[in-house]
């Protein structure tokens, strides 16, 4: 534990994980974009699969970053994490809802599920990460 | 007094703590209104089920004109206000202002997106060769813009912000600097809500 831990020193912690995080959030965003702009109609799911597994590589390595972290406040973290994880997973189970009614087409349901799985990790891990980021370790 | 604590003071987290009552009992999501967020969301589910074109419109009406209106009221009309106010008033009113906006926007959010999207579904607007398609394609990528700002840059900051003022002595530069985000971005959220209201008026004409 740092020097000062624990005794009201904030916990400024440097590495990018919100950045990334948010960048990812972008891509999933215009990926999600491209779809609803072709759907119903035939559309190439290659640009949607490419900012897809861009929008994962960037989580990854915003989750390594993060894992890495050894000054951090893990319980404020999950606490905030939990909670959000919840809320964003019935926000993507109502889209998600929405798709299956609307008999989006198998491949591009597969997609747009994948992208609603990445926001629904994407956005607790910004809220978390920038909450937890601001406490001190013993709070 | 409140208005002793001065702009410099913020900067130097000095002042802020002894705000009165702000710090305390500060409820991040208002449980109280949870139910009614519940109601909200099965209604707007049973909208979509029953594909009905008049609750669709409902929803979409009503949740995108109080986004709209909220998010231009807040910006250009509580925040300058806000701004001017002291630090300690602009604390007492954030500790229960914000906590409402938790559940509020996300709610009107969902009621305006998920009926939306339907409604255009059910208008005909998604198909390619509708007249009204390059419009709503316009509209995904201001939602877009919109949602970006919304979810990866405030909300995150909003919740950081409530958290800062439960503690005992709530550090000022920490929320100057969070609730500097607000500020940078009122002005291009002001702007995708004015192409909004121009986008939707040109569908519905």
């Amino acid at each position: 534990m740092a020097p000062g831990a624990g005794q009201g020193t904030p916990r400024a912690t440097s590495a990018p994980v919100g950045a990334l995080a948010v960048g990812a959030l972008c891509l999933i965003v215009a990926g999600g974009i491209y779809l609803a702009a072709h759907i119903p109609g035939p559309v190439s799911l290659l640009p949607a699969y490419v900012l897809l597994v861009a929008a994962v590589g960037l989580i990854a390595i915003a989750g390594s970053m993060l894992w890495r972290l050894t000054e951090f406040n893990w319980a404020c973290f999950f606490r905030v994490g939990r909670w959000s994880l919840l809320a964003y997973l019935i926000s993507a189970g109502m889209l998600e809802y929405v798709f299956v009614l609307d008999r989006v087409p198998r491949a591009e349901l597969v997609l747009l599920t994948s992208m609603l799985v990445v926001y629904a990790v994407d956005i607790p891990l910004i809220l978390a990460f920038t909450v937890a980021r601001l406490q001190d370790l013993t709070t | 007094m409140a208005t002793e604590v001065t702009a410099a003071d913020i900067q130097a987290g000095r002042g802020v703590g002894s705000s009165p009552g702000a710090a305390r009992g500060i409820e991040i999501v208002p449980r109280r209104g949870l139910p009614i967020v519940g109601v909200v969301l099965v209604a707007l589910i049973v909208a979509i089920a029953g594909n009905w074109l008049w609750a669709l419109d409902f929803f979409h009406v009503v949740g995108g004109g109080l986004w709209t209106a909220i998010d231009l009221f807040v910006g250009l009309v509580i925040g300058p206000i806000l701004g001017r106010l002291s630090i300690s008033a602009r604390m007492e009113f954030s500790a229960r202002f914000m906590p409402k906006m938790v559940l509020i926007m996300p709610t009107l959010v969902t009621m305006t997106l998920g009926s939306g999207f339907q409604l255009a579904r059910r208008l005909g607007n998604l198909s390619a060769v509708s007249p009204n398609h390059g419009w709503l394609v316009a509209s995904f990528v201001v939602v877009g813009v919109m949602a970006v700002i919304a979810l990866g840059v405030l909300e995150p900051a909003n919740i950081a912000v409530l958290f800062e003022m439960r503690r005992p002595n709530p550090r000022g530069e920490v929320i100057a600097r969070l609730m500097q985000r607000f500020i940078y971005t009122a002005g291009v959220t002001g702007v995708m809500q004015v192409a909004t209201l121009v986008i939707m008026t040109k569908l519905a004409s």
